[in-house]
This record gives structure tokens, sequence and C-alpha cells, in this order.
């Protein structure tokens, strides 16, 4: 009994070495070719389990996801002759693994081919952009372009190219020193027109404020010189209605008024005793002529009362 | 086991014959024989046992494992304890699909330590050919678990490269004034939708759920400058201000002094007008009382004010009405007088 069962173990073993050499497996990441004594025979792409010839035929794996090749920078000339720092990136897959194994056997070989398809496609889309707008606004098209024509000629080699993207497009390290020089050079004029700027309202506020002090000063000073005038207006009416009453008695009393006032302690004064005011000293009975006075002071008198 | 180790050579029953050794030696090479062949069945069922039992899996509740027949994807299995059949027919991958996973660029962080700037990410041209520094920290998860294990070669590295071409693509098309200041939403939001639709373009199975600017800043070799901007438009804000300090200042002031003038102008019309009034009503009673008798009045007044005024003053009396003031001339510079005729005038 232990040595049927010892016979089926063997057996086992060696079933599953047969097995392991007739059988073989594709997953959902690879596909595979199957050459016999080095000619092809078949391309399995489908993942699952494959049977072949055992020791005569061989199966070889390819990769079936996305993949990725990361060359490094390289410096192109762009239509207005600036030199320009791209890095970029492919993305692609093999899609015919025959013609890739035939053509660049394997992936690293297949980087190096596909690297030098996509730089020269790369030379020859950027010479005809000029900077600025491959830095900005062309730069999908561009991608887009250079994805297509490489795309085409990667064909040839049983690889699909996905797309080609600039992970950086910048300028060369000369160039960037003279960059940051440009970029000070702005940010101070820049910074030189806030302060200008600045100053600018700033007077303009005051300027318009100083305008507002004046005016409005100036304003109340019209209305002011009017208020005063129809002061005075009015004073004049109400003395000329008084006055009006009777302007001789008027111009008598405002005069004697006139004469106590403008004749001080220590004034002298040139009189005749024959004056009105010293008639009786001389004679004691003249012809009295009320109404009518006549000049007792000097004539410049005339002039004070003004 | 052991019972048959206790039935192995030292522990054996002897024989009774002594040259029966050739016999001996058979049986005890059959024994051996025996239990290394039991010992081989007794592997092959642990090991058959252990190989069926190795199809027996964990899926913690924030992953998914992914099932392969040969190869072939044929089954999702959700979290908790799942079987699948022993390999090579069958295995799993299990993968993490709710953790949010990051990814850096233009810096790194390491745990427990400062981050790390790394300068080569982090400086692009900006739309107006000046150089910026960015960092931006991307949050994404599988959504599909197949597609991440399946579809992109070293999905990780395919989305880091990829944030960088969408991160400069975005920057590329934005003045720098724009990156560091008000427009940052929008470098984060363009960077996002792009990178989403070039990672769903190749099919990872990846969701962005979060891109965050860290950093946007002038390099560090320019940075003094674009503070000096802050500053200079700090600067213009204060000149402003004070201007409009000025003026809150001056313009009350001057309405007050408005104020003031305009009183002052009242104050005098009125002043006038009560006088003139005041005045006119003495001078009309006064002439009242005239016309009552004028002469005499007019008389008294005139006699009353002249005295006032001659009683002040120094006067000579010439007798004659065409006498001269000449002779009398000495006795003004005797007295020390300012002069009769400038007394008078003033």
């Amino acid at each position: 009994m232990g040595r049927t069962v010892t016979a089926i173990i063997a057996l086992g073993v060696l079933g599953l070495f047969v097995l392991s050499q007739v059988t073989f497996v594709v997953t959902e990441t690879n596909q595979a070719i199957i050459l016999q004594l080095g000619e092809y025979r078949y391309t399995a792409r489908d993942p699952g389990l494959y049977f072949k010839l055992p020791f005569i035929q061989d199966a070889v794996y390819f990769d079936r996801r996305l993949l990725s090749s990361d060359a490094a920078p390289q410096e192109y000339l762009t239509l207005d002759k600036k030199r320009v720092q791209v890095d970029h990136v492919t993305r692609w897959r093999i899609v015919d693994p025959l013609t890739f194994f035939v053509s660049v056997q394997n992936e690293s070989g297949a980087r190096a081919r596909l690297d030098d398809v996509v730089f020269s496609e790369l030379r020859r889309t950027l010479a005809t952009y000029n900077f600025d707008v491959m830095i900005a606004g062309e730069r999908e098209n561009i991608m887009e372009a250079v994805t297509i024509a490489s795309r085409e000629r990667a064909m040839d080699f049983g690889i699909e190219v996905v797309d080609v993207r600039f992970k950086r497009a910048d300028l060369p390290e000369e160039v960037e020193e003279s960059v940051f020089e440009r970029m000070k050079a702005e940010r101070a004029r820049e910074a030189n027109r806030y302060r200008a700027e600045g100053e600018e309202q700033g007077a303009e506020i005051m300027a318009s404020a100083d305008r507002e002090r004046i005016v409005i000063v100036a304003e109340a000073e019209e209305e002011a010189a009017q208020i005063r005038g129809e002061g005075d207006a009015e004073a004049i009416a109400i003395y000329a209605d008084a006055l009006n009453q009777d302007p001789e008695f008027f111009a008598f009393r405002r005069r004697l008024e006139a004469y106590v006032k403008v004749l001080q302690e220590g004034d002298m004064i040139v009189v005749s005793p024959e004056s009105e005011f010293f008639k009786y000293l001389i004679d004691p009975s003249p012809q009295l002529d009320v109404g009518n006075v006549p000049p007792v002071l000097s004539p410049a008198i005339d002039e004070a009362d003004e | 086991m052991s019972v048959y180790d206790r039935g192995g050579p030292q522990g054996g029953p002897p024989d009774d014959e002594d040259n029966e050794d050739f016999g001996e030696m058979l049986r005890q090479t059959r024994d051996r024989a025996r239990r290394l062949q039991r010992f081989i069945i007794l592997g092959a069922i642990v090991a058959v046992v252990l190989w069926v039992g190795s199809g027996i899996y964990i899926v913690d509740p924030a992953e998914q494992g992914v099932v392969l027949q040969f190869g072939r994807h044929v089954n999702t299995s959700e979290p908790g304890v799942n079987y699948h059949l022993p390999w090579p027919i069958q295995n799993v991958v299990i993968v993490d699909i709710q953790n949010v996973r990051r990814a850096e660029i233009g810096f790194r962080s390491i745990e427990g330590q400062e981050t790390r700037r790394i300068l080569e990410e982090a400086l692009m041209l900006t739309a107006d050919e000046n150089i910026v520094e960015v960092g931006l920290l991307v949050q994404y998860r599988v959504k599909d678990a197949s597609a991440f294990v399946f579809n992109v070669n070293n999905p990780e590295a395919v989305l880091h490269t990829t944030t960088e071409v969408a991160l400069r693509s975005a920057v590329g098309k934005m003045p720098i004034d724009g990156v560091i200041t008000e427009r940052r939403a929008e470098v984060q939001e363009n960077t996002r939708s792009y990178l989403q639709e070039l990672m769903d373009e190749y099919n990872a199975g990846i969701q962005i759920t979060d891109v965050r600017l860290q950093v946007a800043d002038a390099p560090d070799q320019v940075r003094d400058a674009f503070h000096e901007v802050v500053r200079a438009r700090e600067d213009r804000e204060r000149k402003v201000n004070e201007a409009q300090a000025y003026r809150e200042d001056v313009v009350p002031r001057a309405r007050g002094e408005a104020k003031r003038i305009l009183e002052q102008a009242q104050a005098y019309r009125e002043e006038r007008v009560r006088s003139a009034r005041g005045e006119s009503e003495r001078f009309l009673s006064i002439l009242e009382e005239y016309r009552r008798a004028p002469e005499v009045t007019r008389e008294r007044m005139y006699i009353e004010a002249v005295e006032i005024a001659m009683a002040r003053v120094e006067k000579v009396l010439i007798a004659q009405s065409d006498g001269s003031v000449l002779p009398f001339l000495p006795l003004r510079s005797l007295q020390g007088s300012t002069g009769t005729s400038s007394g008078v005038s003033q």
C-alpha cells in the first residue's frame, strides 16, 4: 500500500514537472510570443494558461502595461533662436510583440530607439514655434504634434506611443541668472511705480483738501460780505429815514457832537471874539441870528466832521 | 510516529539465533524503508494540506483583493476572510483603495524632519518668462484596483511625472503675479483637472482627491525684490491714508472757520441795524423835543457843545477881525503844544 502511495507521489511530482514544461501563463500585465527553435509560431495576448511543446518551444514575455521613458533633458532651439531645455516623458505600450522583438529586442533597446525618434521630432517641431508660445499657449499643441509624429514612426518598432509630454521646459542654466536680473529690474520698476502712485494719490487728496478748505472759507466770506452789506444798507436806510425828517437839524446836531469829540485837551484854537460864541463878550446886545450858525472855527473843522 | 520510533533497532526485540545476522539486517532495512515511506506520505499529506490552505487570505476593510487565475483577472474580493485556489492556479493582489496616498512636487517631507526642497522640480517658468518656485502636494487614492494593478507599469512614478507635466503646464499659462498671489486656486484646479484627465487617459485607476500648492513664491535669488514691491504697495497705502487724515483734519476746521466768519458777519449786521435803530430813535425823540422850541433848544445845544469843547482847548483870542495869527506864533513853542492846526485836523 505504501509503495503505491509513494509511486503516486513520485508520479505527481513528475507530472508537475512535465506540466511546467508544456504550459505557460500569460497574466493581465504581460503578453508573450512563442518561438519554436527560434522561429516565431504565435502570439499570446490574452491572459490565461497556454500549452507548448516542451524544450523546443519557448515563450518570450513582454509587458502589456503602459510604459514610461523619461530621457535626460536636452537643449533645443526655438524659431526665435532661443535655447530651451526640455525634459520630456514618453508613455508607450508594446502593441506588436513580434515586431518589437525583431526590431528592438527588449525594453531598454526600445527606449533608446524611441528616445531618438522623440528627440528628433521635438527638435523639428520646436524649431517652428517661438519661445513664449511654447511655454504657454501652444504647449499642448506642440506635445500633440510630437506625439502624432512619433506615434507614426514608432509603429515600426511595434510600439504605440500614447503621448509625449513636457515634464519641464526651462531656460538653460546660463540664462537663468539673466532672467533673475530681469525679474529684479521689473520688480524695482513696479515698486517705484507704487511709491510714485502713492505720492500722486497723496498729493491729489491733499490738494483737493486744500482747495476744499479755501473754497469753504471763501464762500463763507462771500456770504459774510453780503450779510455785512445788508447790515450796512439797512442801517443807512434807517438813518436816512430818521434823519430825513429834519436834515438841517441833523447837520447842526451832528456837527456839535463832532466838535466835542474833535477838540481835545491841549489843542490850541485861535478864535475871534466877534464869533457867535463870544459875541456877548464884546457886545452885550448883538443881533441874534438863530438858525444860521456862522463858522466858529477854522475851515479845517469841515474836513474832520465829514 | 513515536510508536514506530519505539519499534526501532535500539528498542527492538532480540533474535534467538546469533548467526541469523543477514535476516536481522534485512528486517532492519525493511523497517527503515517503511519508516521513510511513512514519513514521505505524511510529508506529502502535510504539504498538500498546507498548499490547499495557502489559499486563505484576509482583506482589510480599506482594501480589495484582485484574484487572478492563471494570470487572468477572475474576481475582486471584498474585505474579510477569503479563499482562492492555491498557487499556481490562482493568486491574489491586495490593493489599498481607501487610504489617501500622497505625491510631492518640489519638496519631500521626511518623517520627523524638515521638508527638503528639490529646486530642479520646484523652479519653473511662468507665462511672462519669470521663474517661480512651486511646491505641490497631490493626494490620491486607487479608485479601480484592477486598473491600478494591471494597466500601468509603476503607477506611482507615472503619477509623479504626470503631476509635473500638469503643474508646469498650468503655471506656464499664468503670469508670476497670478501664481504667487490671487490665482493660486486656479493653478490648483487646472493642475488637478489636467492630471485627472491624463491619468484617466492612461486608465491608471487613480482618483485625484486633492491638489494643493504648498509653496508658490519667488525664487530665493529675487525674493527681496518681490518683498520690496509689497513694501512699496504698503507705502502707497500709507501715503493715501496720511493724505486722507490730512483732509479729515483740514476740511472740518475750514467748515468751522466758515461758520465763524458767517457768525461774525451776522453779528455785524445785527449790530449795525440795532445801533442805527437806536441812534435813529434817539435822533427822533430829540427832534420831537427840539420842534417844540427850536430856537432856544438850538441855542442851548450850541452853547453847551461849544462850552465843552472850548473848556478843553487852549484859546487865543484876536481882537480885530482881520488880525493875523503870526505875531502869536512864538507862544505855541513856549507852551510846548503840538500845534493848533494839527490838533484841530486830527
